[in-house]
């Protein structure tokens, strides 16, 4: 544990006391939450062998989960950046009656377990449900597909694209798009040239930030999902089933494969944000 | 708002005129409307009317059956629990967390951050997954345990960990970007003028921050008593002992007991909506807090 004296390398002015019992506590309870199991899954994952490892993870039917997992999950961010983008556009520019309880309701993939809103969706889009018996005369299975996988992945994600966009739309100058109108522009060239490039950066890290929540996304899709191995197992659920069957070494390899893409999209959300800020502070 | 007919108001009302020098004809505004309720009402507000109507489908009667069943409130017990121990061990980190790094400046707070970030980019199976691999018969504990008969996996203390861990970050990442903008100038006036540290932190810092502290709090707690992927790897689902609503909501749909698993998701479903309702409240309140550089008019 990096239990560092810090005291001497900090700069800056010390009028505040209680620094070396903030940061004392802090660094203990984040090791002892969050490093320590943590570094239990890495320590794990380097005591299997090579050939355990790959032998689990290239395996055709968790390649098959992987599949699954990032491309659903890719559709579904997809998604949301248009109808989240039409959301967030709306909810900023223009006035409707019940929009404020409209706009507190979008943050309801957050607040709404995971559980709860699984099966709500299942049932909604079962053969027989209000909205899957609609489907099923026009031949759409959604339901136990992997279709029903992008339903569900694409509620969890609605809300970070409109709240990502949202702040953005808000700070844009009025005044650019009203010179651009003034300069011959079409309203539609006013959109594509002035506010899509202002508000892209958000729009493209809501993406980011939805289709990392998705690719992990466990309790919302196990219920519509139908779980069947190659065509609708996602990731998650596999290391679950074999946790149950107790095959932890299994388990772990499968988890350190999803781990390290979370690191890597977490690295690519923070550097995108990056480049959002230094964008915003230019204009 | 058409500005045809009053040129000179439209003058002397540069902001009423911008809406159509700059704006979209009627029927695209209409369609864009249309477009983002129907989207809203497909994905959110029909399956949130659905929890409600599937919990109702047999009647009142069999909806208070349902939740005053023994392993239902066994389950409202122990979620009621988890979250009483969860939320108040989060929030003394978010406030220390926040406190060291808004406060003082020191090398790898950067590192920090991110890494006090880290449970929200885990999957939640990931986050039930290394505590089995901590306590489970396999893993560094597990022997040890064994030995001395205490039991964390498959049972409470281990549901309250995998909890902890998911909803580490919500206080934390409220409360530092709050107090990095409110800086030092108040406490620093405080201790000048003889305050203890202490006195300080209840009197000056606590109420700078106390809707942004109770905001987190809000979406902690959410999260604490509706986590289901964390919780389902290391609960052992055991009725009536280890299992919290979300779980209990899962057994009963897969008994085909639809009617009961609404009946129990309903009351997740009403949290939801406190918690909602709350945030938007305390949203309002959040704008006094911040200092004048945040001015986010929602008009």
């Amino acid at each position: 544990m990096v239990f560092a004296k810090t005291g001497s390398v900090a700069a800056g002015n010390r009028v505040l006391p209680g620094f070396g019992l903030s940061l004392g506590f802090t660094l203990f309870y984040l090791g002892l939450i969050v490093l320590i199991p943590l570094s239990a899954l890495v320590w794990k994952t380097f005591s299997l062998s090579w050939e355990a490892f790959w032998h689990t993870v290239a395996s055709p039917r968790v390649v098959a989960s992987y599949r699954l997992s990032f491309g659903a999950a890719l559709i579904a961010a997809f998604l949301n950046v248009i109808f989240g983008g039409v959301v967030a556009w709306v909810l900023v520019r223009y006035r409707f009656p019940g929009k404020r309880i409209i706009d507190a309701l979008v943050d309801l993939p957050f607040a709404l377990p995971t559980a709860v809103a699984g099966i709500a969706l299942t049932t909604l889009y079962a053969p027989n449900g209000w909205f899957g018996r609609y489907f099923e005369a026009a031949g759409i299975k959604v339901a136990f597909t992997p279709l029903g996988i992008v339903i569900a992945l694409t509620f969890i994600g609605l809300p970070f694209v409109v709240r990502t966009v949202q702040p953005v739309l808000q700070d844009i100058e009025r005044e650019l798009e009203e010179a651009a109108a003034c300069l011959g522009a079409s309203r539609a060239q006013t959109f594509l040239r002035v506010i899509l490039p202002a508000i892209a950066p958000a729009l493209l890290t809501g993406f980011a930030l939805a289709f990392a929540r998705a690719t992990g996304e466990y309790g919302s899709v196990i219920f519509i999902a139908g779980n069947m191995p190659m065509i609708s197992e996602i990731t998650p659920l596999l290391i679950v089933t074999r946790l149950e069957q107790y095959d932890y070494a299994g388990a772990t390899a499968i988890a350190a494969v999803m781990l390290a893409a979370a690191f890597v999209l977490l690295l690519a959300i923070n550097l995108l944000q990056a480049w959002a800020r230094g964008r915003a502070q230019r204009a | 708002m058409s500005g045809a007919t009053l040129p000179l108001a439209s003058a002397i009302a540069p902001r009423a005129k911008a809406s159509t020098a700059a704006g979209e004809p009627a029927w695209v505004r209409y369609a864009l409307i249309a477009v983002a309720l129907l989207f809203l009402a497909l994905f959110l507000f029909v399956p949130l009317f659905a929890v409600f109507a599937e919990a109702l489908a047999k009647g009142w009667d069999a909806y208070a059956d349902a939740i005053v069943d023994p392993d239902a409130l066994a389950a409202i017990k122990l979620t009621l629990l988890t979250a009483a121990i969860a939320v108040p061990l989060n929030l003394v980190f978010g406030l220390a967390a926040s406190w060291a790094i808004a406060k003082f400046e020191f090398r790898g707070k950067n590192l920090l951050l991110t890494l006090i970030d880290l449970p929200f980019s885990v999957s939640p199976v990931i986050s039930g997954l290394i505590y089995v691999l901590l306590f489970g018969a396999q893993g560094w504990f597990g022997p040890w345990l064994r030995e001395h008969d205490i039991r964390i996996l498959f049972a409470v203390p281990g549901i309250v960990l995998a909890t902890i861990f998911v909803t580490f970050p919500f206080v934390a990442r409220e409360l530092i970007p709050l107090m990095q903008e409110q800086g030092n100038e108040e406490e620093e006036a405080a201790l000048v003028l003889g305050a203890s540290g202490w006195r300080t932190f209840w009197h000056v810092t606590l109420p700078n921050i106390k809707w942004g502290l109770l905001y987190g709090v809000i979406l902690c707690n959410a999260r604490a008593m509706g986590e289901f992927g964390a919780v389902s790897v290391v609960s052992g689902h055991v009725r009536g002992e280890t299992n919290t609503i979300p779980l209990q909501v899962e057994i009963l749909y897969n008994e085909y007991n639809f009617a009961a698993a609404f009946a129990v998701a309903s009351l997740l479903a009403l949290l939801a909506l406190v918690t909602l309702v709350l945030k938007s409240l305390v949203e309002r309140h959040l704008h006094e807090d911040a200092p004048q550089s945040i001015e986010r008019s929602d008009a």
